[in-house]
Parts: structure tokens; C-alpha cells; sequence
């Protein structure tokens, strides 16, 4: 049996009584006080997630542009210095490998931030692309990740704000941090990056901001109530990028793998869709439950914003459209629901 | 709010984590503090019909967490009599008050002589001291 991987916080989760669960081989924590109350404290306060679990992976050197160009789905040409963009590592059949964010450290730098249970596919998947000019390195144990997320979260950083997928360097109570203006929940933030032995004086500068500590739990209901798909859950090896509604991630007129496959699909159109939808009736959705007519759910859960069943769901491309009702099997029992579009959740603006 | 850890001793409790409360040839069946802070606060309970027919050690219905799913065992046999509709509609009461308002299902039970197999508090107790 593998031992279970630690985050330089681990002590910290323990000493704040979080539940620890394992995770793509890590042991970390998926609540501390309850998942309700920690999804509305990132949804009307601001909440910290520990995601140094996530793996980093620096690409430097003249050719590292050519490296991820042939070796992503997006263009990373649109990128600068300063800049980050979401991208894809894609398979011969458009498949998706993982779903990642480069970051533009400088010219010839890149940091490529991939899924924890994905990382050693990315890592390997770049180190036997590279080129004479450039070099591949896992980083991963180097740094600390910890997301700062909800509507207070920059001002108790005492951040401004700043255009999404950009990112500076600077520093909160005396602790270096790469501040990175990315996040997972549909809400304002930051994922702050830094050296993993400052990672305990980062935390704990961050808790004294009243911020509260949150678990995977309520980072999974969070990213669900605003559609951003789960590796491993919704996307896939086994689906196309363009299926999985990331066509927009790929820059189709760029050679990467998988692309004429994706060009096609494209042009013909996708057989099958992931699109959200919430329950109709009472019933919480869960991944692997069958719809009626075709189609497997892929994520779900209780919204405990909307309070009824949400999840996502690939359906037949004809049944994929708004307000279009599907039927789920929910161990035997009927139960429906209705297509939706993205975002399930979204703020009240006032 | 969920309620601190507490098991009453006049309750007869099953391995899976439910209780009953026995008066006469009837029962009232619910899940232990154990079971609700193992699932964390819940968010669904999907009910059996009045009328239905319960058996010992087997599913009578399922509540759900955000996170999970748990079927319900039922430690006795019967029939059911009453859901507790509070329940259904604010699942977060079973977190609240596991013995009292969050109770599930009452039932007639059919057999009785099944109580003598269920554990006292004390079994109970040291099932979840060996954890």
C-alpha cells in the first residue's frame, strides 16, 4: 500500500480538526468545520484552501515556447509576461489528459500548475517533448499553493484587484508570495503561491485575516454551482475536448496532439455534450448514474446555495439544449431534472 | 447546530449505527450521533411509504450528505406506520436532534423477540471504543 503524501500544512489541518481524507495520493482535508458553512463563507466572505497538492512543473529556456505550442491545446503565444491561460494536455483522439494553467513567468519561463493525480502524465508528457533549448523540471515539492477566495478575500489580503489570469509577485505579512489572480470557485481571489518552508507563516498570516479555512469538500460544491469541470469526473481521456464544451481552449489552427481529430469533431459537430443541469425533483444527482435515453451524469451534488440537486451530465448533442428535461436513475428510483446553462449559480447583483 | 455526542441509555442500538426506541409493539427508528457526524450535516433523506414493509439488517431508506450516500438498516422488522416528514424537509435535523426530532420512521414491528439481538448501550459504547 502507497503511503499517503502530506502538504507542508498537514500538522495545521490536524491542529484545526479537519477530517483528512485521501486524495490522488495525498492525505488532506475535506472539511474542517462542515462543507455547508465553509461553501457560504467563500460565497459571501472569503475562504482559504490548502491546494499545494497541485503539481508545478517550470518549463525554461529559448525553445520552451515551442515545447508547450506543440505540447498544449491553447496558444500559448497569446501569452505574456505576467499572464496566465488555461490549457489542455490533449490525446490522439482529442481526449483530455489533464486540464492545467501556464502562467508566463518571463521570455523563455513557464510554471505549468497541473492536478495533483495528474501531475507525473504532465510532467512526463513534457519532459519527453523537450527540445534541444529547453528543460523540463518538476517543481512540485519547491512550493506551497493556497487559494484566497470569496467576495472579501482581496480586501482582507489587502490586495487590489487586478484582470483575471495575471499574476505579480508580492508579499502579504513579510511572505513572499507569487499572487496569482486564478481560482476554482466562481468567485473574486487569488491562488498564492510560495516557497513550501514558508508555507505555515502564509497560512497562518492568512487565517489571522479572518479568512476561514476551507476543504476540498466545499471546493468541489463551489467549482460544481459554476460549472468548471473536474478532471477525473467530468473530463477525461474518454471524452473530446470539444464534447467537454473546452473548445475554446483549444486553438485549433495550432499543431498539438489530438488536433485533427478535435478539427473534425468540431466541423461535425460533437454526438454528445457535458452540460449542467439541477434536479427538478427531490434527488441529489451523483457521478455514474445513468440518464434515460443515453448519457451518464459526471458530477453531482446538493447546491448549498440553490439548495435542490445540480450536476453535469453528458447527454445526447440533441438533448444538450437549455431547459431540454433529462430523467436520472438514482439507484432504481426516476427522478428529473432539466438542462441548464453556465453558470447553475450566479451572484445576485445588487 | 449540530448536537454534541450522546448516546441514552434507554435505546437498543444496532452495529450499522441506528437505534430504536421500543414502546409496546411499536418502534421509533434513527441513526446515532455516530452516524450523523460520520456523514456530516445531511441534506437528503429519501423515505420508505407508509405501509411498507421493513426487514432487520436491511436498507429502509438512504440519507445523504453532500459528499455521501448512506442506506438506513433497520434493526428491527415491521411495518411502517409513520415517516417523520420533518425530516424530509430539513434533513439537517437528524444533525440537530438525532434522538429526538430527527428520528426517521415508526413502524409495528412484526417479530418482536428481534430486540433481544440488538446491542444495549454498553454493547454499543464498546463497538464504537473498538472503532
Amino acid at each position: 500500500m502507497q503511503t499517503l503524501r502530506r502538504t507542508p500544512l498537514f500538522e495545521q489541518h490536524v491542529a484545526l480538526g479537519a477530517r483528512l481524507v485521501p486524495f490522488a495520493g495525498w492525505e488532506m482535508p475535506v472539511q474542517y468545520e462542515g462543507v455547508i458553512p465553509e461553501h457560504k463563507a467563500v460565497r459571501t466572505d472569503a475562504g482559504v484552501f490548502d491546494v499545494s497538492h497541485m503539481g508545478e512543473i517550470e518549463v525554461e529556456g529559448p525553445t520552451a515556447r515551442d515545447l508547450l505550442q506543440s505540447a498544449l491545446s491553447n496558444d500559448v503565444d497569446r501569452l505574456e509576461p505576467g499572464q496566465a491561460q488555461y490549457t489542455l494536455v490533449t490525446n490522439e483522439t482529442g481526449g483530455i489528459l489533464d486540464d492545467v494553467i501556464v502562467y508566463r513567468l518571463d521570455e523563455h519561463r513557464y510554471l505549468v500548475v497541473a492536478n495533483a493525480s495528474n501531475k507525473d502524465t504532465v510532467y512526463g508528457w513534457l519532459k519527453e517533448r523537450e527540445l534541444r533549448g529547453s528543460d523540463v523540471r518538476d517543481v512540485s515539492d519547491d512550493y506551497a499553493l493556497l487559494a484566497v477566495q470569496g467576495p472579501h478575500a482581496l480586501a482582507k489580503l489587502g490586495l487590489e484587484p487586478a484582470t483575471a489570469f495575471t499574476w505579480s509577485m508580492g508579499e502579504i505579512d513579510g511572505v513572499e508570495v507569487m499572487i496569482n489572480r486564478t481560482g476554482y470557485t466562481g468567485e473574486e481571489g487569488v491562488e498564492l503561491a510560495c516557497m513550501s518552508e514558508d508555507a505555515t507563516r502564509l497560512w497562518e498570516a492568512v487565517l489571522a485575516r479572518d479568512i476561514t479555512p476551507c476543504g476540498l469538500g466545499a471546493r468541489d460544491t463551489l467549482r460544481l454551482e459554476v460549472c468548471f469541470p473536474l478532471h477525473g469526473n467530468d473530463i477525461g481521456p474518454q471524452w473530446d475536448a470539444i464534447s467537454s464544451g473546452l473548445g475554446w481552449a483549444c486553438a485549433l489552427a495550432t499543431e498539438f496532439t489530438g488536433v485533427e481529430r478535435l478539427r473534425e469533431i468540431k466541423a461535425a459537430g460533437p454526438e454528445q455534450k457535458l452540460v449542467p443541469f439541477v434536479m427538478t425533483e427531490k434527488a441529489i444527482p451523483r457521478q455514474g448514474m445513468a440518464i434515460e435515453g443515453g448519457g451518464e451524469v459526471t458530477s453531482g451534488t446538493m447546491s448549498p446555495m440553490l439548495e435542490v440537486g445540480i450536476g453535469m451530465a453528458y447527454v445526447p448533442a440533441a438533448a444538450a439544449t437549455a431547459g431540454t428535461e433529462i430523467v436520472i436513475d438514482v439507484r432504481g428510483k426516476s427522478r428529473r431534472g432539466v438542462v441548464k446553462k453556465k453558470p447553475l449559480y450566479k451572484k445576485e447583483h445588487s | 447546530m449540530a448536537a454534541s455526542e450522546s448516546y441514552p441509555d434507554d435505546l437498543l442500538y444496532h452495529p450499522e449505527h441506528d437505534w430504536a426506541r421500543i414502546d409496546g409493539d411499536e418502534a421509533v427508528l434513527g441513526v446515532t450521533w455516530y452516524a450523523q457526524d460520520a456523514l456530516g450535516e445531511l441534506v437528503h433523506y429519501e423515505p420508505p411509504s407508509v405501509g411498507a414493509s421493513v426487514s432487520k439488517d436491511n436498507s429502509y431508506g438512504e440519507v445523504e450528505s453532500v459528499k455521501a450516500v448512506s442506506d438506513l438498516i433497520s434493526p428491527l422488522s415491521g411495518e411502517v406506520l409513520e415517516v417523520n416528514e420533518k425530516v424530509v424537509d430539513a434533513p439537517e435535523t437528524v444533525n440537530e436532534d438525532p434522538y429526538g426530532d430527527g428520528w426517521l420512521i415508526r413502524i409495528r414491528m412484526t417479530n418482536p423477540n428481534e430486540r433481544e439481538r440488538l446491542l444495549s448501550i454498553g454493547e454499543y459504547r464498546k463497538l464504537l471504543d473498538e472503532g
